[in-house]
């Protein structure tokens, strides 16, 4: 089938197999490798990204569910979404959050919890502690142990960030 | 050093203390990083793994025909098709001890397979889908035998696994230096602590799961292959010794590693079968690991039972330990999987002055995933007996937990303190971490919340577990593991080189996967130099760059990789001042290192940048006599002993009687791993580590049912903790320098998970100590909470 997608900006058309899956259109065909794979049963998050502005895992949604539809990826992030300046090598406010606040150590997870992480602040910009713990439920770190994932988010609405 | 005194001082600079943002980042944050299932390669076949359904069953014919005929599958193979692909089995490099029992491992299975997942047939495809389809359609005849799941039943021989072993039990290891002692202590004692604990097996879960990618050179025979592994530098003589390409022919790329945690501390069945179709094909090949496939392919850790003694003087006051093992080894023997409890042998006694001591471990064999090195490696298991025992110790003698810690610690100016288990331990002062975890939970106001709990007769209890730990990490003096057996040595290996134009390069025998290597690198060079860390750019993870090394795990990255860097600094710091004493025409002893440069003290005027030097050294006009034209340095640097990093976490939970659920609410810990050189990291490591340790403690098993099936193998199921599950931690450390290593450094990679286990089991256990309950089984569920609660109040289950 073919489709079409709006993907960081730039519209992408395809043909594709019914049954491929989102995750590995963006991986395979267009070669948009920062989305990755961590599990089969949608638990681990590290395949998340932006449809039409909202976070989804996208190793549950089809190649062809997404037709039409804007698509954010990592790659696009700092261009595509508010706060980035679309330079090369700038990084959106929540990339630069983690940095800052030692968020992120193998990398692995990043890129779909940093997207997770600005879905939940366009949800809710100020969030507590607990409501960035349990926004974030769906996105599995084994690295971090969240502890710096929870201060860049927060650091990242504005808030004040405990030690 | 207090914590205070490093943070102002880690404020100013960028060198070693300072909390520098890491280098790593920006790639790992935007995309740009390449893992090695992000690697495009052109005409690579996609390889799929078709694995046993059985523990143990026979395998009867394999049936290729529909596989081969699913649209993209170009390849079946079976194990006997590809048994002459290999010049070996797989490798175990720790035949601990001399009369050790190992069955031959073949990648792909011949005739038995004795695991889930035992692979026993490969499909290669166009396309990852297609391989996936065809491992569906390959029909493989079983014929099903008796599973061994129990490691006692597995110790009994009821089943022998491999026939022609005769029998489950591998080996037999004991360190007991001085028994008479030991038993002369326990007949003199006038408390005896006897308990058994249970470590439950575990599922590593780095976030990526494996993956390999071999590109061959037809031509010239050599082969280039990618892998999402700790050990680029070992994999390649494993490859080497049994795929019988020379050593010489081949590359080995670890690319971005999403996390290892020692699951990819490995040399694994997939890795080899890549090398062999890719070198029989003539083509590429690849294979990414599923998640489902990782929890039965890759690695488990622990799985061992623990018979754990203490003897004791009356006031408590330990005079001996001995502990007897039955350690889980799964089916065939991975890398390291018979040494990972000898890991361990040496920590029984915790940070105790302990007299007498006795280990022994027994490893058998059973018809799961083998086990080996996961986050720790036989020091958590150490720790959780000797933490927990010392509970047991403490009601024994009628004396609050921290109380039996202060008695028994090792003072402080008895270090280097020569232990009974036979290891020096090097610095160490144990208490002070104890008084300020203790501090930093707020002991006094905590205890006084449970005490009003208990008094209103609050369903939801409070609990506060302590547990102090010491490690034995930096693996480790080559000779040391000589004595014990491991095939290799513990060296690292480290170049610094600086360029024409000033800028230096450090090539490292340390394989990062997370951990930060190129930022701490940098601030060690950048430190002794003077020059900005910026400037410094750190290679590593690829034998043709790096050719020299002994990569990551075991807390060794720092006091022995960091360590040789630190080295080899210094000698091109050396060689740089007499460079500069001979073109300034002065004494080297008149140099001093200022802001980058070598300056003749007095004259500052008369002076070298670091990069003049380095283009003189290039341009090689005017030399010293016999100097070669170069700034490089060189190390290869063995450590003369272990490095000892210590600490004291403390935990507070709630556990709610009516559902037995426990919640984390709050967590200590203060930490000592010598001279930090990135704070911001080390917290890091730490953060991480506690959660691990703590999901082995409430969340984390994996399930094997009677017939050797795991029951919970995806993310679904084998619960790895969210964010929503844990607290932030409060963490603070003192600084006791090594004085093992120049730096005065430790290792803080597997602290938090070593001591977070025992730390939070310990304060469940006190939140329900009014019930009468002293022990409980990990992870402690929910289920497992509240039936102990119900069989402690005589109700019926």
């Amino acid at each position: 089938m073919n489709i079409t997608l709006s993907v960081n900006g730039e519209e992408r058309s395809t043909d594709v197999e019914p049954r491929r899956l989102l995750v590995h259109h963006l991986r395979d065909d267009l070669g948009l490798t920062g989305t990755n794979v961590g599990c089969d049963t949608s638990s681990c998050g590290a395949c998340t990204v932006l449809m039409d502005g909202e976070s989804v895992k996208s190793c549950t949604v089809l190649a062809v569910q997404a037709d039409g539809r804007q698509i954010t990826t990592i790659e696009g992030l700092a261009a595509t979404a508010a706060g980035g300046d679309g330079e090369v090598g700038a990084l959106h406010p929540m990339q630069r959050a983690f940095h800052e606040q030692h968020g992120l150590q193998c990398g692995f997870c990043t890129p779909g919890m940093v997207l997770a992480a600005v879905s939940l602040l366009d949800e809710n910009p100020h969030p507590t502690e607990a409501d960035v713990r349990l926004g974030l439920e769906g996105n599995l770190c084994r690295c971090t142990g969240y502890h710096n994932i929870v201060k860049a988010v927060l650091a990242a609405a504005g808030q004040e960030v405990p030690a | 050093m207090t914590a205070t005194e490093a943070t102002a001082e880690a404020a100013t600079g960028r060198g070693i203390g300072s909390r520098l943002p890491r280098k790593e980042d920006a790639r790992l944050l935007t995309g740009e990083a390449r893992f090695v299932d992000d690697l495009a390669i052109p005409g690579a076949l996609w390889m799929g793994m078709v694995r046993s359904p059985y523990a143990h069953a026979r395998i009867g014919n394999v049936d290729a025909s529909a596989a081969l005929a699913v649209p993209g599958v170009r390849h079946v193979f079976t194990g006997a098709d590809l048994r002459d692909a290999w010049t070996a089995a797989m490798p175990c490099a720790w035949p601990v001890t001399e009369d050790m029992k190992a069955a031959d491992h073949w990648p792909v299975a011949v005739d038995k397979a004795c695991y889930v997942g035992d692979i026993v047939a490969v499909v290669a495809a166009d396309d990852r889908y297609a391989a996936v389809d065809g491992v569906d359609a390959v029909e493989v005849d079983y014929d099903p035998l008796e599973a061994v799941v129990d490691l006692e039943d597995a110790a009994s021989d009821r089943v022998v696994i491999h026939e022609g072993l005769g029998t489950n039990r591998s080996y037999t290891w004991t360190l007991t230096p001085e028994p008479e002692a030991v038993e002369r202590a326990f007949a003199e004692a006038t408390h005896v602590v006897r308990e058994r604990y249970l470590q439950q097996r575990l599922i590593p879960s780095a976030i990526e799961p494996r993956g390999v990618a071999v590109v061959p050179g037809v031509y010239g025979g050599d082969l280039t292959l990618y892998s999402a592994t700790q050990i680029p530098h070992i994999l390649r003589v494993m490859i080497a010794a049994t795929c019988g390409v020379p050593e010489a022919k081949v590359r080995v790329i670890a690319p971005s590693v999403g996390g290892g945690f020692g699951s990819k501390l490995d040399v694994y069945a997939e890795d080899l079968i890549a090398v062999a179709l890719a070198r029989r094909l003539g083509v590429p090949t690849r294979w990414t690991e599923g998640r489902s496939e990782n929890s039965v392919a890759t690695i488990q850790g622990r799985g061992q039972i623990q018979d754990m003694e203490l003897a004791a003087d009356a006031d408590g006051k330990l005079t001996a330990v001995r502990v007897k093992l039955l350690a889980d080894m799964g089916a065939y023997m991975q890398l390291a999987t018979p040494g990972i409890p000898l890991l361990g042998a040496f920590l029984y006694g915790g940070v105790y002055d302990v007299p007498a001591y006795s280990f022994e471990c027994t490893g058998v064999f059973t018809t799961k995933t083998p086990t080996d090195a996961y986050r720790g490696a036989g020091r958590p298991e150490a720790t959780y007996a000797i933490e927990r025992a010392m509970e047991s110790l403490a009601r024994e003698v009628g004396v609050d937990a921290a109380e039996i810690r202060r008695r028994n610690y090792v003072p402080a100016d008895r270090f280097p303190y020569d232990g009974s288990s036979g290891l020096t331990f090097d610095s160490g002062d144990y208490e002070p971490t104890l008084d300020r975890a203790l501090e930093l939970i707020g002991v006094r106001d905590r205890r006084a919340e449970q005490q009003r709990r208990r008094d209103a007769g609050d369903t939801k209890h409070l609990g506060l577990g302590i547990a102090t730990y010491v490690e034995m990490c930096g693996l480790a003096p080559s000779r040391v593991l000589a004595s014990l057996r491991y095939a290799a040595g513990g060296w690292e290996a480290a170049t610094v080189r600086v360029l024409p134009t000033g800028t230096v390069q450090v090539v490292s025998g340390a394989t990062p996967h997370g951990q930060g290597h190129e930022t701490s690198w940098s601030q060690i060079v950048a430190d002794k130099l003077g020059v900005d860390p910026d400037s410094v750019e750190v290679l590593h993870s690829d034998t043709a760059i790096s050719p020299m090394g002994m990569d990551t795990y075991g807390s060794r990255s720092l006091p022995v990789g960091g360590v040789a860097v630190g080295m080899a600094t210094d000698q091109v710091l050396d060689k740089a001042r007499t460079l500069a004493a001979h073109q300034l025409e002065c004494a080297e002893d008149d140099l001093e290192l200022v802001e980058g440069e070598l300056r003749v003290k007095g004259t500052p005027t008369k002076a070298m940048t670091l990069q003049a030097i380095a283009f003189e050294a290039f341009s090689a006009h005017n030399l010293p006599d016999g100097m070669e034209p170069n700034l490089i340095g060189q190390v290869t640097y063995d450590p003369p002993n272990f490095v000892f990093p210590f600490g004291t976490h403390v935990a507070v939970v709630e556990v709610d009687e009516e559902t037995g659920s426990v919640s984390l609410l709050d967590y200590a810990a203060v930490d000592d791993c010598g001279v930090q050189v990135n704070p911001m990291i080390v917290e890091g490591q730490l953060h991480g580590g506690i959660v691990q340790g703590a999901a082995q403690a409430l969340w984390e098993e994996a399930v094997y049912d009677d017939d050797g099936l795991l029951r919970n193998p995806t993310l679904a199921d084998y619960c790895v903790p969210t964010a929503a599950e844990v607290p932030s931690f409060k963490l603070d450390h003192t600084v006791t320098p090594s004085p093992t290593n120049p730096l005065g450094v430790k290792g803080i990679g597997e602290a938090g998970t070593i001591v977070s286990t025992p730390t939070v089991i310990n304060a469940i256990v006190d939140a329900l100590a009014p019930l009468g309950i002293t022990d409980i089984t990990m992870p402690a569920t929910p289920e497992r909470v509240w039936n102990l609660i119900r069989e402690a109040r005589g109700e019926a289950r």
